[in-house]
């Protein structure tokens, strides 16, 4: 039972350390994914970072390189970030950051959102509450008027 | 030939100013005569923009290097259709085309003027306005037949080679006819507007000019998606740069016009609304120009920095100002003329409709702008990148992807609780249907907002699907049991009957193709790896194997290209020659992707470059999941409007019996058959 225990025991560890490699790795590589969308390529070609492949690209590489090299020192996401920050200037992010004016930039589309629906819902209730023209019993038309209002009907429903 | 380009580029301007002051004139004193020359004007106008511009194409077929503007952009060695694209691929010539082509849009406007003569009048003289602009702009500010000071070069400078594409030959004339079209929608509405044009006949003429405009535009926008994808090689086809945004503006308005313009016909609602539409739709067309050109915005797309910026801040204000002005002195002719009856109507869907473009329009507007002001705010310059607009605009896509399946389906006025119930079961299940399978497949919505948004995006693309596949069900079954004729015919007869309201249905239908293949993007795949023979690299469910690489060389460009043979389940199914170049006369270079596109997938592969030390040729792999979806959506999006444009026909005999009337009639008011309504 001990002998079968003792075997099982390096089986065990040796698997926890597989997954926690794998895991370890998967989260480097997720991160890096991640953080590398997060920033964009200071050659000039307007490009998130992962994504610029021109040719002989002078920064992207090292940029990457960095980023690889931050991971591996152990610093957090907002660590690498703010070290590329201090590096390349503000115009490296790729999208603002939700602190001081940039969170205009987060709020202001979702606040047209929210103003413009509540004008469409008053607007909707105002157009409701205009006054409904008087129906007129049992009108008395003749076959060229009813022709007529035919043709109008065929005319508004025909799209 | 550059002498011949510049006298008539001269008399074309002096000929839309006159176009533009006689037009003027003669409407102020009612003077058919005097209106009569200004509209010949117009069409000689036409005359001496096309000479100026076979001018240009001319000088760069011979090799006129005296001209400033060839010398930059071609050289000799460049093919035909390319020397013929230069047209087009510098500041000065673009703007000669966009010159030329609304000249040729004003010319079909002159030449039809019998449609209404009186509104044709004022709309003539409106686009002659904005003419003179334009053709200052080519004669002033940007010239393209300047000279060479000195020695003429043996050669020119040659084209850049990201536009040495056979894409680049008809994407910037499509975009620009979109572009420019919007003109003409505009010029008839403030045309109606000054003269406090009775009836709705103008929104009937505008119409067909905003789908025409609409379609060009669409079909540019997608033409250089599809451009930045077969050339860029990063594996994406829109990455929000704001010469992108600056399509996508005028584009997004005038969706909203086309749709809020039924209000209008329909029931006299939203003139006002209608008017703003077309008028931003111009703004915007003429601001995207501004973006290009000025310099404003950090741009890979944009023409070089330039001092025409402020020309067009000059026009932008005195169109703004114009409209304005007309606006409030006669804004009393477009009151409503009815009242909503429901929030559950066709109307309503309209006015959301139109509130999420416009939403969407700003958001774009505000992303490209917001750089610019966080500059002047802060004295820090912030980028916004695509991260930024996805995580904005998907969510407003998506509502509006929604809004696509439930408008069609509700009733102009009023719409019961009942006949919603009865048109959404079927849908709703479908739909929840797909949501279910496609978390049973292996989609897992809870792990990333990406997956979520592409579960939703499928999803809501299957709602709208069956909803567009039940109107064209429900029509036909009627038509097919009123002339006995099977139920495929009956659809396409009642879309015969009727190709405004199934024409849209068609478009949407290929609008939602498109969204499932943006739905595709949250899983696409890349890797990078040196690849000398026999290097094998593993990507989804491909094996690449590398045959060779090799070099060659033409005249115009030396190449570097490898031979990937690309396995599937241990099986052969396709070589694939991915191509870096480096064009000789402008010495840059450019990469040439090899794509095998298949409904499921794209395989996507770039020749990135050399590693210097070992010789072997670095190969970027992508697998993009559905991308062939946008391009087939965009084709069927063409259909559909082309299918729009076409007049009805006018149905036939019907051969029904009285019963099979009763029936008909019977649902109808059961509410099984909805009447009308677009």
């Amino acid at each position: 039972m001990l002998r079968k225990q003792n075997l099982l025991r390096p089986i065990q560890l040796l698997g926890i350390a597989v997954l926690a490699l794998t895991f370890m790795g998967a989260d480097v590589d997720a991160r890096f994914n991640k953080l590398g969308h997060q920033l964009m390529c200071m050659c000039g070609c307007n490009q998130v970072l992962l994504e610029c492949n021109h040719v002989g690209c002078a920064y992207s590489e090292r940029m990457r390189g960095e980023l690889t090299a931050s991971l591996e020192r152990g610093d957090n996401d907002s660590l690498a970030l703010q070290s590329f920050v201090q590096k390349y200037g503000n115009t490296v992010l790729s999208a603002p950051t939700t602190t001081g004016f940039n969170r205009v930039a987060w709020i202001m589309p979702f606040a047209v959102f929210a103003i413009a629906s509540a004008m469409t819902v008053w607007l909707v209730r105002l157009w409701k509450s205009r006054p409904v023209a008087q129906t007129v019993a049992h009108p008395n038309l003749g076959n060229e008027e009813l022709d007529g209002l035919r043709k109008k009907a065929r005319e508004e429903t025909e799209f | 030939m550059p002498q011949i380009g510049s006298f008539t580029l001269l008399l074309a301007q002096a000929l839309a100013v006159y176009s533009f002051v006689a037009g003027a004139l003669a409407l102020y004193r009612k003077d058919d005569r005097l209106g009569e020359t200004a509209r010949r004007a117009g069409i000689a106008c036409w005359a001496a923009v096309t000479i100026a511009a076979i001018a240009l194409v001319l000088a760069a077929f011979g090799n006129n290097f005296s001209v400033a503007y060839i010398l930059h952009h071609s050289n000799r060695d460049l093919p035909i259709a390319y020397k013929f694209a230069a047209l087009w691929s510098g500041q000065e010539g673009s703007l000669l085309l966009w010159a030329w082509l609304l000249s040729s849009y004003g010319l079909v406007m002159r030449l039809r003027y019998k449609v209404d003569p009186q509104l044709t009048a004022y709309a003539s003289a409106i686009v002659a306005a904005v003419q003179v602009f334009f053709l200052l702009l080519v004669n002033f500010a940007a010239h393209p037949f300047g000279l060479v000071t000195g020695t003429i070069p043996p050669d020119g400078n040659g084209l850049n080679p990201l536009l040495q594409y056979p894409e680049m030959v008809i994407h910037p004339p499509m975009l620009y006819l979109g572009y420019v079209g919007v003109t003409a929608p505009f010029a008839f509405a403030l045309g109606a507007l000054i003269m406090k044009y009775p009836g709705e006949k103008w929104i009937h003429i505008t119409r067909r000019w905003t789908m025409v405009a609409w379609l060009f535009l669409t079909c540019g926008v997608f033409l250089g998606a599809h451009w930045a994808y077969a050339v860029l090689g990063w594996g994406g086809y829109w990455g929000w740069d704001p010469v992108e945004n600056a399509s996508i503006l005028p584009w997004l308005t005038m969706t909203a016009f086309l749709h809020s313009v039924m209000m209008q016909e329909k029931r006299g609602m939203m003139k006002m609304w209608n008017m703003w539409l077309i008028f931003t739709t111009f703004l915007l067309a003429i601001f995207g120009t501004f973006l290009t050109r000025s310099g404003v915005v950090s741009s890979v797309h944009a023409f070089a920095q330039s001092g025409i910026g402020i020309w067009f801040v000059w026009f932008l204000a005195t169109a703004f100002a114009t409209c304005v002005f007309f606006f409030v002195r006669n804004r009393e002719t477009l009151k409503s003329e009815h009242r909503l009856d429901s929030l559950i109507s066709r109307e309503s869907s309209f006015l959301f409709n139109n509130l999420v473009l416009l939403v969407a329009c700003f958001a774009v507007l505000w992303g490209t702008l917001f750089p610019v002001l966080s500059e002047w705010v802060t004295g820090s310059k912030v980028t916004v990148g695509p991260p930024f607009f996805n995580r904005v605009n998907v969510p407003i896509g998506l509502f509006l992807v929604f809004l696509t399946a439930v408008g069609p389906l509700l009733a102009w006025r009023q719409t019961s609780w009942d006949s919603l119930r009865r048109n959404f079961l079927w849908p709703t299940i479908i739909a929840a249907g797909t949501a279910i399978a496609l978390i049973a497949g292996g989609m897992k919505p809870w792990q990333d907002s990406a997956y979520f948004y592409s579960l939703m995006a499928i999803s809501l693309a299957a709602l709208v699907m069956a909803t567009i596949v039940g109107e064209f069900w429900r029509g036909g079954r009627v038509i097919a049991r009123q002339q006995h004729i099977n139920i495929l015919e009956g659809m396409v007869q009642i879309t015969r009957r009727n190709t405004r309201r199934y024409g849209g249905y068609i478009v949407h239908f290929g609008i939602i193709l498109i969204v499932i293949g943006f739905a595709g993007v949250p899983f696409n795949q890349d890797k990078e790896q040196e690849m000398g023979f026999g290097d094998k690299m593993q990507i989804g469910a491909y094996t690449l194997v590398c045959q060779s690489f090799t070099q060659d060389d033409t005249p115009n460009y030396g190449s570097e290209w490898a031979v990937l043979d690309v396995y599937k389940n241990g099986k052969k199914i396709d070589t694939m020659f991915p191509e870096r170049r480096f064009y000789k006369a402008s010495e840059q270079t450019s990469t040439i992707v090899a794509n095998r596109s298949r409904p499921n997938e794209d395989l996507y592969l770039v020749y990135t470059g050399k590693n210097p030390d070992t010789g072997k040729p670095i190969i970027k792999a992508h697998v993009n999941p559905l991308v062939m979806w946008i391009w087939i959506g965009v084709v069927v999006v063409g259909f559909g409007t082309v299918l729009a444009l076409i007049p009805n026909t006018k149905p036939g005999k019907i051969n029904a019996t009285q019963k099979e009337r009763d029936e008909t009639e019977a649902a109808v008011k059961r509410g099984a058959v909805e009447v009308g309504g677009d």
